[in-house]
């Protein structure tokens, strides 16, 4: 039984590094969204999964509070926020081609592995899970979106998903989160959401685009939203 | 001894006469979708019937490829058939030949044959559709050797006997992330490998577009009728080797006991491994059948991608497959 369990979890963890690798690749603004939901619906059931294997109450509100805010209220927030126009265009640009950010995106993995071994040893022989690796690898991987991503929404989901991953490690480390901190952490994610869908907004009015990554290049009346996006972050 | 030579032969013989219907039962579920009436589902073995009683024309500027092909294509999933769990899931008498790895090159040698042979006539389609199969092929190689290597790293072996042990016993494993990932990117190869609709459009006679397909357009009757029923017989063996050995290992007849129903106490005897061999006929083609539904369902709700995003759709089999490996070192 404990096995099966884990093993859900583990397998949780694959797919949820498959979200992870999905949005640095995705074309569209509304596929990225999508993969977004579905890695923050998998980061839930592990944690729900975690629950039931270390009988842990904390870990099924991490679980509940997660499979509210970021699947529900966070699309909704967006929809509010910006514009639907943004949403229905294909083709996102990006830095890289796609193939080569992938293989990019391998190596940052393959780091995360190094990196999150040693970590997942001095949490302790009882927690032998993927988890820790997978959530730096989502940290990574969400970083790497940041940099790849040149469209202001699919940015905006670089940084929830780093949140993500984070939080798949954290989920792992430490069993017995208060409340009050897994709370406060999903209302910070929310507020980051409407800060930069405002920003978004304010962006795609006075500028006409939501493609930050021409706003590098230099141009009068570009210049001033450039600096306060970059602010932003 | 004698028996498991006779097993191994009503293996290839099972393999060659449902590969077609395979093909029929897709295509008319297909034009059952798209509200078609279609042809029925045993027209494969009328053309192929038609085609055998055909005149075969040759061009006079073919070389020996060219004749030889049709053999080598028919010849060489039978080949894998002697070496994959297609009834039993214990070894019969050739499956010491090969395993997996083994299996995949003497599938590669059927579709190196037929490019050389598409490229032997000089018609300005062939080579084209050569090309293109190449192309395919090269991105798909690497995927399928990282599923291999994953399989050997997480079973321990590339003998599908043993693979296909390793994901039941316990049941655990069966929801290892490794499995549920190398379950998704084979997925992904059998549909590149296959010629199915996001990479390529199985019944699509426009040559331009064509990627398989064009491999055979110089054939005619009797090598035109191998040629076709060896790609059959390709897919209905990538099949086998999916369903049997990676999602649904199952069903299958065992040595001990009567496989299918394994709630029954073990029974041996020649007679009774006979009646299992039979009897996991019908679950085999059951198998196959939910799969070309689920086929199906993915092939009528994709478009085919266009020749140069195929690229990204092998490499998004291929992230999957290295994130099956990863995801295994991690654990």
């Amino acid at each position: 039984m404990n096995q099966l369990v884990e093993n859900l979890n583990a397998l949780m963890g694959g797919l949820f590094l498959l979200a992870a690798f999905g949005m640095v690749a995705m074309r569209q603004a509304r596929g990225c969204l999508n993969l977004f939901i579905t890695q923050s619906v998998l980061l839930a059931a592990s944690a729900a999964l975690l629950g039931v294997r270390y009988h842990s109450e904390h870990l099924y509100g991490v679980a509940i509070v997660n499979l509210i805010s970021k699947p529900l209220i966070v699309p909704w927030l967006l929809r509010k926020t910006s514009l639907e126009e943004i949403y229905t265009r294909r083709e996102v640009d990006q830095v890289l081609n796609i193939p080569t950010a992938l293989l990019i995106a391998l190596g940052l993995t393959i780091l995360a592995y190094f990196l999150g071994r040693p970590l997942s040893n001095a949490v302790g022989s009882e927690f032998r899970g993927p988890n820790v690796s997978i959530g730096i690898a989502g940290l990574l991987l969400g970083a790497f979106t940041l940099t790849v991503r040149r469209e202001a929404v699919p940015l905006l989901l670089g940084v929830l998903a780093m949140e993500n991953g984070a939080f798949f490690a954290g989920i792992a480390i430490s069993r017995n989160l208060p409340m009050l901190v897994e709370l406060a952490i999903a209302t910070d994610g929310l507020i980051i959401v409407f800060i930069m869908g405002v920003l978004t907004r304010a962006v795609q009015k006075h500028i006409g685009t939501t493609a930050v990554g021409e706003l590098a290049a230099l141009k009068e009346e570009a210049a001033e939203p450039a600096s306060e996006e970059v602010l932003a972050k | 001894m004698t028996q498991r030579i006779l097993f191994n032969l009503l293996q290839v013989l099972v393999v060659m006469i449902f590969a077609p219907l395979a093909s029929g039962v897709s295509s008319r579920l297909k034009e059952i979708i798209q509200s078609k009436r279609g042809p029925s589902i045993f027209q494969p073995y009328r053309d192929l019937w038609k085609l055998f009683h055909k005149d075969e024309i040759v061009s006079e500027d073919s070389s020996w490829v060219f004749r030889f092909t049709p053999y080598m294509v028919f010849v060489a999933p039978i080949f894998v058939t002697l070496l994959i769990p297609v009834l039993t899931n214990y070894p019969l008498f050739f499956a010491f030949m090969g395993d997996m790895l083994g299996g995949g090159f003497v599938l590669s040698l059927g579709g190196f044959f037929a490019t050389l042979a598409a490229v032997d006539t000089a018609n300005p389609y062939g080579p084209v559709g050569a090309s293109r199969t190449r192309m395919v092929g090269f991105l798909a190689e690497p995927v399928f050797m990282i599923v291999f290597f994953t399989v050997s790293f997480v079973a321990g072996s590339t003998i599908p006997y043993i693979v296909q042990q390793k994901w039941v016993t316990p049941l655990a494993n069966f929801f290892l992330p490794s499995h549920v990932l190398l379950v998704l990117a084979f997925l992904m190869l059998i549909l590149a490998e296959g010629g199915r609709i996001p990479v390529d459009n199985p019944t699509g006679h426009f040559e331009l577009a064509m990627i398989d397909e064009s491999k055979s357009l110089e054939y005619s009757g009797r090598g035109f009728a191998l040629m076709k029923w060896g790609g059959q017989m390709k897919f209905f063996v990538l099949l086998c080797i999916f369903l049997n050995v990676l999602v649904t290992p199952w069903g299958l007849a065992g040595n001990q006991t009567l496989g299918a129903i394994s709630l029954l106490p073990p029974v041996t005897g020649p007679d009774l491994r006979l009646i299992a061999v039979l009897l996991a006929i019908p679950l085999v083609l059951f198998k196959i059948l939910c799969f070309l539904l689920v086929l199906v369902a993915i092939e009528s709700s994709l478009s085919k991608l266009r020749l140069f995003r195929i690229s990204e759709f092998l490499g998004a089999a291929f992230i999957t497959s290295v994130a099956a490996m990863i995801a295994q070192v991690f654990l």
